[in-house]
C-alpha cells in the first residue's frame, strides 16, 4: 500500500484485571519482542484496581522506553468519585508522560497539556474533534462504533492530526456505575473481592439460546467478538488514517502485534493475515461490522463489489 | 424545584402543560434527538404552535438535539439548533461537543443545558462544559448517589437536573454501544436503543421468546407476562446461573427522595418518557405536581399513585442508592 507517511502501532491499556505479575510480565515481552511504536498502560476500568499494578508500573515505563517505545498513562473511563479526579489531576501536574483521557473530565484537566484521547470519547465528526485538537489532543482513538464512512470524513479534514483506529481486540461496548461482573458472582460492587480477577479475558454472558453475546469486566461490558480491521487496513491507510490500536486479549499479542505490522508492511496479504488472526486468537470470531456501519457483532467479507463501492 | 415533563407529540405536550408542567422538553421527528421512535417527535410547524401555546401558559420548551452528529452531515444538526432557537426554545439540550461549539459560538444568548448523552459525572467535566460552552445546566447521570450529587453541586457552577421518574438506563448515557452491536443502530448515532424495527417475538414450545436482531434477549414461560426485549433488560446465561445480568425490567422512582435531592441543589426533576401517551403524560405530571406541591408526610398516596404507573409496576431508586452497584 502506498503511504506518505509511516504507519504506527499502538497498544492499548489492559482492560482486564490481571495478576500483577502478569501484567509486569507481558509488558516486558512487549517492549522487548513486539514491533509496537507505543504503549497506553494504566487502569482504565475501575478505580479500585489500581493498587494491583503500582508496584511494577515503573519497572514497566523503564523496560518498555528502554526498548525505544513512547509510553502514555491510562486514565479512568468513568469518574464519578473525588479521589478519581484527584488522581487524574495529580497524574497531570507531576506525570512526564502523554496522558490519555477516557472521560470528560480528563480533557478538562489536560487542556493545553498535550494528550491523547482513547477511542471511549465520544468523537464522531470533524467539529468534535477540531475542538478536541484545539484543547492539546495530539491523537485521537476514534470510537469504535464508527462506521468508515465517518473515519474518512474526520481524518480527511485534519490531515495533521495523527488519527488512530481499534483495530484489534473486544469492543468496549459499556460502562455502568454497576458492577454486574461482581453481581454474578453474588457480590456488590462495594465489597467485590476482586472477583473479575478471575475472568483475565471477561466472564462471557451468553443467550438463552446459549449464543455467545457479550463478556463481562467489572463495570464494563465488552463485545463476545473481537473487532478486527485486519482485512481494512489498506483503505484505512488511504484514508489518512496513520496508527492502528491493539487491545490486549488473553493471548499472544506479540505475535498479533507482527502480524499487524507484517500486513501494513505487505509481508503478509490481508486474506492470509485474517486466517492467521482467527488461529492467534480463537477464543471468539472477528469481527468488523462497525467499520461497516452494520451490526458490530457481524463479520463482512471483502468481496470485489465492496471494494467498487470505496473507490480509492 | 422545577418538574421537566416529556411530550413525544403535540397532544401529550399540551397535557404535560395542562398538568403543570415547568418546562417540556421534546425533539424534532429525525436522528437529532436520542427518541427517534417511528410516529414521534415534532415537524417545525408542530413545534411553532406547541411552544406558542407553552408561552401562553407561561410554560418553558426545550429542545433535545442530544445525539451526536454524523461526520459529513453536521447540517441537520446544525440547522436544528437554527430552527429550534428560531422557534423560541427556552433551552437546548446538547450532547456533542462540536454541536456545543457551534451553539455557543452562533447563538451566544442561548440557553445550552448538557444531554445525560454527554455523560458528565464529575465536576471537573461540567466545569469544562460550562467554561468551555457557557452550559447553563447539566443534566445528571443516572450513575450518581444522592450523596455524589450533593459533592458535585457545591463544586460546580451550574444548575443541576436528575431524572426521578420513567425508563432506567443502566449503562452510563452516551457511552453504550450494546444496541448497535446488536442491531447496527445506536443511540448515539441514531437515536434509538433496541429499536423496534429489530424485534422479533417467537413461540419456542411453550415459552415465548423475544429476539434483538439475531440474539435471544429473553425467554418468557408460558404464564409469565413478557416485556420488551431492551438489550440491557434481558436475561442472559452468565457462569452456571441465568437471570438479569445488568438489571431487571424495573423503571426509576426516587420520588421518595425528593428533600434529599432539594437539599442536594437539585435544580430541576425530569421525568423520562417522550414514548409515552397522552394519558400517562398527563396523569404522571399531575401526580408529580401535587407531590411537589405538599408537605412531605402528605406525599404518600401521591407516591403510591405514581408508583402504580410505572413500567411493569416494579420501580428502582437506581444509582442513586448506593447499594445498587
Amino acid at each position: 500500500m502506498t503511504q506518505t507517511k509511516k504507519t504506527s502501532l499502538t497498544l492499548g491499556p489492559v482492560y482486564y484485571l490481571w495478576d500483577a505479575e502478569k501484567w509486569r510480565d507481558f509488558h516486558f515481552r512487549i517492549a522487548d519482542e513486539a514491533p509496537v511504536d507505543r504503549v497506553v498502560i494504566g487502569e482504565t476500568v475501575c478505580s479500585k484496581r489500581q493498587h494491583f499494578i503500582e508496584p511494577h508500573l515503573a519497572d514497566v515505563v523503564e523496560r518498555l522506553e528502554s526498548a525505544g517505545k513512547t509510553v502514555i498513562l491510562s486514565t479512568l473511563a468513568l469518574v464519578t468519585l473525588n479521589r478519581e479526579s484527584k488522581q487524574i489531576r495529580e497524574m497531570a501536574e507531576v506525570s512526564e508522560h502523554l496522558l490519555e483521557a477516557n472521560d470528560l473530565s480528563a480533557l478538562a484537566i489536560l487542556k493545553d497539556k498535550p494528550h491523547t484521547i482513547g477511542p471511549l470519547v465520544n468523537v464522531y465528526n470533524a467539529p468534535t474533534a477540531r475542538l478536541l485538537a484545539g484543547r492539546g489532543a495530539k491523537r485521537i482513538c476514534l470510537p469504535p462504533e464508527l462506521p468508515f464512512s465517518s473515519v474518512k470524513e474526520i481524518v480527511a479534514e485534519f490531515p495533521d492530526i495523527d488519527f488512530e483506529v481499534f483495530a484489534f481486540g473486544r469492543m468496549p461496548l459499556a460502562i455502568s456505575a454497576r458492577c454486574a461482573h461482581a453481581r454474578s458472582k453474588g457480590k456488590i460492587k462495594d465489597n467485590c473481592q476482586f472477583v473479575c480477577r478471575e475472568d483475565p479475558d471477561g466472564l462471557p454472558v451468553r443467550t438463552l439460546d446459549r449464543q455467545s453475546f457479550l463478556a463481562l469486566n467489572g463495570v464494563q461490558t465488552v463485545s463476545h467478538a473481537c473487532q478486527s480491521l485486519l482485512g481494512e487496513l489498506d483503505h484505512l491507510v488511504e484514508a489518512g488514517v496513520r496508527s492502528f490500536r491493539l487491545s490486549p486479549q488473553d493471548c499472544d499479542m506479540v505475535a498479533v502485534a507482527k502480524l499487524h505490522r507484517a500486513v501494513l508492511d505487505e509481508v503478509v496479504d490481508a486474506d492470509e493475515g485474517v486466517a492467521k488472526l482467527r488461529q492467534l486468537y480463537a477464543a471468539a470470531p472477528l469481527a468488523n461490522g462497525f467499520h461497516h456501519a452494520k451490526e458490530g457483532a457481524v463479520w463482512v467479507a471483502r468481496t470485489r463489489s465492496l471494494q467498487a463501492a470505496w473507490p480509492a | 424545584m422545577e418538574l421537566i415533563c416529556p411530550a413525544g407529540t403535540p397532544a401529550a405536550f399540551h397535557e404535560a402543560v395542562d398538568a403543570g408542567a415547568d418546562a417540556v422538553y421534546c425533539g424534532f421527528r429525525d436522528e437529532t434527538n436520542a427518541r427517534n421512535f417511528p410516529g414521534l417527535n415534532f415537524s417545525r410547524e408542530e413545534l411553532r404552535e406547541s411552544i406558542a401555546y407553552a408561552k401562553r401558559k407561561g410554560t418553558q420548551t426545550f429542545v433535545a438535539l442530544n445525539t451526536f452528529m454524523r461526520a459529513g452531515s453536521e447540517e441537520i444538526w446544525y440547522k436544528g439548533a437554527a430552527d429550534a432557537v428560531a422557534l423560541g426554545a427556552d433551552a437546548l439540550i446538547l450532547a456533542d461537543f462540536g454541536l456545543m461549539a457551534h451553539v455557543a459560538e452562533k447563538y451566544p444568548q442561548q440557553r445550552l443545558h448538557v444531554s445525560v448523552q454527554a455523560s458528565a459525572s464529575n465536576p471537573d467535566a461540567i466545569n469544562f462544559l460550562v467554561d468551555a460552552f457557557n452550559a447553563q445546566r447539566v443534566v445528571l447521570p443516572r450513575t450518581l448517589t444522592i450523596a455524589d450529587i450533593a459533592r458535585i453541586g457545591k463544586n460546580i457552577r451550574c444548575e443541576m437536573e436528575v431524572f426521578v421518574f420513567g425508563g432506567l438506563c443502566v449503562m452510563a448515557e452516551g457511552r453504550c454501544s450494546l444496541s448497535s452491536y446488536a442491531t447496527g443502530k445506536s443511540p448515539n448515532m441514531n437515536g434509538v436503543c433496541s429499536p423496534a424495527s429489530h424485534v422479533r417475538y417467537r413461540k419456542d414450545g411453550g415459552e415465548l421468546v423475544s429476539e434483538l436482531g439475531e440474539f435471544t434477549i429473553n425467554r418468557f414461560p408460558a404464564g409469565e407476562a413478557a416485556g420488551y426485549p431492551t438489550l440491557c433488560k434481558g436475561r442472559f446465561d452468565i457462569a452456571d446461573s441465568n437471570g438479569y445480568a445488568f438489571e431487571d425490567p424495573v423503571s426509576l422512582d426516587v420520588m421518595g427522595e425528593l428533600e434529599a435531592l432539594k437539599a442536594a441543589g437539585v435544580k430541576a426533576l425530569k421525568i423520562e418518557g417522550r414514548q409515552r401517551g397522552k394519558a400517562y403524560v398527563a396523569e404522571v405530571v399531575s401526580t408529580m405536581k401535587a407531590a411537589l406541591n405538599s408537605p412531605p408526610e402528605r406525599r404518600a398516596p401521591l407516591l403510591a399513585r405514581l408508583r402504580s404507573m410505572s413500567e411493569g409496576q416494579k420501580t428502582t431508586s437506581g444509582a442513586y442508592e448506593k447499594r445498587w452497584r
